[in-house]
């Protein structure tokens, strides 16, 4: 049984690990290293505004104070922030303003990981932003977004052509004081994609960025920022991969999130980051701070996530629900196999009254994985009549992994109600054996339970989401008839 | 078909079978009834090949071959079918897909293309029929949710659906209402032929009204200790196990 | 400072607090008191205390009583709250010294030995130095680092293998003194082989002075052996009481404990098991109702070490005014531990805006082939159930009651002592009607009955 959980999981993550090859495409990069200069430089290349430089400065020397967080469950070898290159972009000959001049190699690069740039022969209807090693470099169907009213383009094109905007979000909902890596990432983002939804609009298509790193030894820092005004309606989604490379490398993301009155915004996930081999050699470091802001009067942000990949997952998608009978969600399926860790999960901050949250939380452990949920949910006083229910389910595949459940739960009123539940059990012998006695072998039946149990939060992600997790997850029939 | 010798089976290292035989022909329904405790499920167990149950004597021979090597899988595959006492419930997994899957690893076994989605799914529809079944299969997870009656509607769908050629059917009856009853009765006799055989394993009488046996086997401490015809089954109804015991243990 | 003190303190005392003891005792003591020179007081900052804050009360002076009280008590006239109903061995504990009038120690005829620890240490040594310290993390944790560098004296219990003790045994700690206090009972309970011990554990303060109580309470209980164990808090809320059980529980052994606080200024009780044989059962329960500004944090802590191991824990509280609750719950499920179930249910009812509660079950887990569940949850009482008790003619105030009372019953309800059943039923009902923070005595004064509509023959649903 042990031999065919491994098998399974390792077709979920390691040995189809098809993303894993490298780009060859002309690319600038900075020396190695992190000063005060090389934020100035950063600033410089992508020729910023003051202000955009000031952030920065600031948030470095904020940085310069703080260490690692380590009340993580997580064993983090220590990294030499100056063997980081923080800076590297495809080189471009001119600046792009239309799909044709982008370099071949690039688009090739996109088609091979499924993300047709090329608008033209776009059936699905989604808009994208493809960001590589920080640097956005194609955003598709902005015309069609434009007649709405609604912006989507990469985060440097929206310093230039939207600064106010960016003067009052950035930051807004992250500030850079939040953490470690939210102050490292404030300092030396490269790009990321910036998506404003006008009043009343329900954006038409999904919206979607997929991240890319290529480059060897440089960071990812990526920044992305979503406001959805007053009754919009926004669907984004977030895919990333990595080349398979030796040495770790280090993916420290921002996002952040406002939705004002009546605005809705669904933020869905899918990271399969390069997870290193099986022995943990390579892998990315994944240490991301996501946001959401419900500003608004029954706003509501929902995240979904299926987290696969990385070496080193820290992520705790939250919500800070101030509007009043404002509404977060988080729905999260992770995986952890060989010798992954995880530690993620959501904290949600209920202010307004009548504020609604939920949490769903599904981890699957195998190999010699270290799978761990950790998650806030703190009722202020002012939160009158608030609730929130969460169900953390951890599923142990093998006796040489963890699961664990840390969930820090504070109530500072009456009036609300706080539920959390929590189990973890291992796969159970008597499904296996009545798949069995179907005629169904062990691994089929190992994927199809494991696919069962993650159902609830998979059927969260838009349509298009769902069947590269389901493949993830290994689905072979579940929604292919009936 | 099935022919079971001098079988011994224990359960952490506890006896529960002992010196048991059987010999099951295509075209047979043979009943085996018998008192709590005495073997009934371990039975079933081991025939399907379930982990835990230890043979320690004997042999089960299916289609003239030895099965007690093969993994549970195989045994399912070349036809042995379990219709469970407490079927388990699994969250998110659809009965379609389900039945899919099984249907499929049957065919791939048999050497056969999987089967076409469009034929496939008529195919769950006459079946369906066969049971008075009216769950939307796709939407509901196997066995989740469902009343006693419902589960057990669903395993003689399954049966249905995967055709076996021998089914033991471990207290089907048990928490049925006389409705439920009747429809499953219908259902296995509907499936009967020539070529396949049936155990059904029951604790009462009132199952073999409407399933009429070839044979029935009274099992007691870990064997058989008397065949009979259907007879048999009214007159243990009429004199209750204590008869029975009285008469084994004089 | 406290921390100060505590450094002149056991530097001038050295001859009372190390010279006394045995080679491998002082050793230990000594080390501990290194160690607590390391870690210093808990502060907020680590995972534990992030909502226990022991600032305020570390900058007090307190003072430490190094000998035994030579004035004159007389217990009788001190303490007379035995439960009447209640059959039990009473043991005294008077500013953390054990106080009899006859013997410091004795040995019963069924081979059990009960006493003070002080003596025990030198009439006992082989016992005493098998177990002492052996259940305590004195590198990691610095008040049982603290509690064992001060240990001077406290309950020294045995039970030999196959003796089941009829009699619980109750063990009441009077603080009594005209300053602030410090004190660092020491306990250790050993449990032999098949053998059975009930103990009743009462802190009671009879001055209204500042005081603060670290005790510490090590338990061994050998391969199938049970250990019953109660504890009752209704001090004055001037007081802090940090009170520590080690409980190290070998296989087909179990340990029950029932933590049922009533009143107090700042409570903090902490209970590590480990579950190390196979079998082995934990059962823990707590209890509390506070209010006004009171403070009350339970630190539960089970580390199943081995297989087949079963433990439950069930936690509930009425939070009133500005009271504040914590719990943390964690379960530690070793690699080898397969075959575990582990539960935990933490359930609160806050009554105002101003009361708080922050609950953390946590569940860590190495092992595959387990159960393990924990549930929180924090909430008002069922609108429904008050509804139906309304339209069945009962006022607002009688159903909140009522229910409050249901609630609370899922734990004294397993109170196996009927006495002390009925008397904390008694308790908490008076407690509910916010009569009890009138009384600031033993819970064990109160005579009166249960109010009769808490008494009526039906069972409210909950």
């Amino acid at each position: 049984m042990q031999d065919n959980t491994d098998k399974i999981l390792n077709d979920v993550t390691q040995n189809d690990y098809k993303y894993g090859f490298v780009t060859n495409v002309e690319t600038e990069i900075i020396p190695k290293g992190l000063s005060e200069e090389v934020v100035r430089l950063i600033s410089e290349k992508k020729g910023e505004p003051e202000f955009m430089l000031d952030f920065r400065l600031k948030a470095y020397r904020h940085w310069l104070t703080l260490k690692e967080p380590e009340w993580a469950h997580l064993s983090i070898p220590e990294i030499n922030y100056q063997d980081v290159i923080y800076y590297a972009a495809p080189k471009k000959k001119a600046k792009i303003d239309s799909l044709d001049k982008a370099d071949p190699e690039l688009l090739e690069t996109f088609a091979k990981l499924g993300i047709p740039l090329e608008e033209q022969k776009i059936l699905t209807g989604v808009a994208v932003d493809a960001v590589m090693d920080s640097v956005s470099v194609a955003t598709t169907f902005k015309s069609t977004l434009a007649e709405k009213g609604i912006i989507f383009c990469s985060f440097s094109e929206a310093v230039k052509e939207y600064p106010d905007l960016i003067k009052k979000y950035l930051g807004s909902v992250v500030p850079y004081t939040d953490n470690f890596f939210a102050a490292l990432n404030s300092a030396v983002f490269s790009d990321g994609s910036f998506c404003y939804i006008p009043k009343g609009v329900r954006c038409p298509i999904e919206l979607s960025t997929y991240f890319r790193i290529n480059a060897a030894n440089t960071g990812q820092f990526e920044r992305t920022l979503i406001v959805a005004d007053e009754g919009s309606y926004v669907s984004y989604m977030e895919g990333c991969t990595a080349p398979q490379r030796d040495e770790n490398q280090l993916h420290a993301a921002i996002v952040e999130i406002v939705a004002m009155d009546h605005a809705e915004v669904k933020y869905s996930t899918v990271q399969n980051w390069y997870p290193g081999n099986k022995e943990g050699k390579g892998g990315i470091y994944n240490f991301v701070t996501k946001r959401g802001l419900c500003k608004g009067f029954r706003s509501k942000i929902s995240w979904t996530q299926v987290e696969t990949g990385s070496a080193i997952t820290w992520k705790y998608p939250s919500c800070l629900l101030m509007g009043d009978e404002s509404i977060g969600e988080f729905y999260s399926v992770a995986v952890t196999n060989n010798m992954q860790q995880a530690d993620t999960g959501s904290k949600m901050i209920h202010i307004g009254k009548n504020t609604k949250s939920t949490i769903i939380s599904k981890g699957i452990s195998a190999g010699k994985s270290q799978n761990s949920y950790r998650g806030m949910v703190k009722m202020t006083k002012r939160a009158v009549n608030s609730r929130n229910f969460t169900q953390c389910d951890s599923l142990l595949l093998g006796d040489k992994c963890g699961a664990h459940t840390f969930p820090y739960i504070d109530v500072n009123n009456k009036s609300s109600i706080v539920e959390h539940e929590a189990t973890t059990s291992k796969i159970s012998e008597d499904q296996l054996f009545y798949c069995n006695q179907r005629g169904i072998d062990t691994e089929q039946s190992i994927a199809l339970i494991v696919n069962g149990y993650a159902k609830e939060v998979l059927n969260k992600l838009p349509m298009e989401f769902a069947v590269e997790a389901q493949k993830l997850l290994s689905i072979s029939l579940e929604n292919s008839v009936g | 078909m099935l022919s079971i010798k001098n079988l011994e089976v224990s359960i952490d290292n506890k006896v529960i079978l002992k010196n048991f035989n059987i010999e099951v022909k295509a075209g047979e329904v043979h009943a085996i009834m018998g008192p709590n405790g005495t073997g009934k499920s371990t039975l079933a167990n081991v025939i399907a090949g379930r982990e835990g149950y230890e043979v320690l004597n004997g042999d089960i021979i299916y289609k003239g071959k030895s099965i007690l090597e093969s993994k549970p899988e195989e045994r399912a595959r070349e036809g042995i079918f379990l219709g469970f006492q407490y079927p388990v419930e699994i969250p998110g997994v659809s009965i379609t897909n389900f039945m899919k899957t099984a249907v499929n690893e049957i065919r791939k076994h048999k050497g056969l293309d999987p089967m076409p989605a469009g034929e496939f799914l008529s195919m769950l529809k006459e079946k369906k029929k066969i049971v008075e079944m009216n769950t939307t299969l796709a939407s509901r997870s196997v066995n989740q949710g469902f009343s006693g009656g419902e589960k057990k509607k669903n395993e003689i769908f399954q049966m249905a659906v995967l055709e076996p050629q021998l089914a033991i059917l471990d207290e089907t009856d048990s928490g049925l209402d006389i409705d439920a009853l009747r429809i499953v009765a219908h259902g296995i006799n509907s499936l009967k032929n020539k070529d396949n055989a049936t155990i059904v394993i029951t604790h009462y009488q009132r199952l073999l009204d409407y399933i009429v046996p070839d044979f029935v086997h009274v099992l007691y401490g870990g064997r058989i200790v008397k065949t009979g015809g259907k007879e048999l089954a009214l007159e243990l109804e009429e004199k209750g196990y204590d008869w029975i015991k009285q008469e084994i243990d004089i | 400072m406290l921390k100060d003190k505590i450094y002149e303190d056991f530097n001038l005392n050295r001859n009372v607090l190390l010279d006394n003891f045995s080679e491998p005792i002082r050793q230990l003591k000594h080390k501990a008191f290194e160690s607590f020179v390391k870690l210093g007081f808990p502060h907020i900052k680590l995972e534990n205390w992030r909502h226990t804050n022991l600032k305020n009360i570390i900058e007090n002076d307190y003072k430490h009583c190094f000998s035994p009280s030579d004035k004159d008590v007389d217990i009788e006239q001190l303490f007379q709250c035995e439960l009447p109903e209640m059959d039990t061995y009473t043991v005294i504990q008077y500013n953390g010294w054990f106080m009899s009038r006859n013997n410091d120690i004795s040995l019963m005829d069924n081979g059990v030995i009960i006493g003070s620890l002080n003596k025990a240490f030198k009439e006992y040594p082989e016992i005493v130095e098998k177990h002492f310290g052996k259940y305590t993390a004195v590198e990691k944790r610095s008040l049982e680092a603290l509690n064992t560098a001060f240990a001077q004296d406290g309950i020294f219990i045995f039970v030999p293998d196959n003796v089941k003790l009829e009699k619980p045994i109750q063990i009441i700690n009077i603080l009594d003194a005209d300053t602030n206090l410090i004190t660092q009972p020491r306990n250790l309970f050993i449990i032999g082989k098949n053998s059975e011990l009930t103990l009743v554990h009462c802190d009671h303060s009879i001055l209204h002075r500042q005081s603060l109580i670290n005790s510490l309470s090590e338990i061994f209980i050998d391969e199938n052996g049970f250990v019953d164990h109660y504890k009752m808090q209704n001090k004055d809320a001037e007081s802090t009481l940090i009170t520590t059980i080690n409980v190290h529980v070998e296989s087909n052994a179990r340990i029950s404990t029932n933590a049922l606080i009533l009143n107090g200024g700042v409570i903090r009780n902490n209970v590590n098991v480990k579950l190390n044989g196979k079998n082995a059962q934990a059962d823990l329960k707590g209890l509390y109702l506070v209010d006004r500004k009171q403070h009350v944090d339970n630190q539960v802590f089970i580390h199943h070490a081995s297989s087949h191991c079963y433990s439950k824990q069930l936690y509930k509280g009425i939070i009133d005014d500005d009271a504040r609750a914590v719990f943390n719950g964690r379960i530690l499920v070793d690699k080898d531990a397969q075959k575990t179930d582990a539960y935990q249910t933490n359930k609160n009812i806050l009554l105002t805006d101003n009361a708080s509660v922050h609950s953390q079950p946590q569940l860590e887990i190495y092992a595959d082939d387990v159960k393990c569940s924990h549930g929180s949850t924090v909430g008002q009482l069922d609108p429904n159930a008050m509804f139906y008790l309304r339209s069945r003619g009962i006022c607002e105030h009688s159903s909140r009651m009522l229910l409050m009372y249901a609630f609370a019953s899922e734990v004294v309800d397993t109170i196996t002592i009927e006495a002390l059943k009925y008397r904390l039923d008694t308790m908490v009902s008076k407690r509910l009607k916010g009569e009890l923070s009138i009384c600031d005595q033993c819970v064990l004064h109160c005579s009166e009955k249960a109010p009769d509509f808490l008494k009526m023959d039906f069972k409210p649903i909950v």
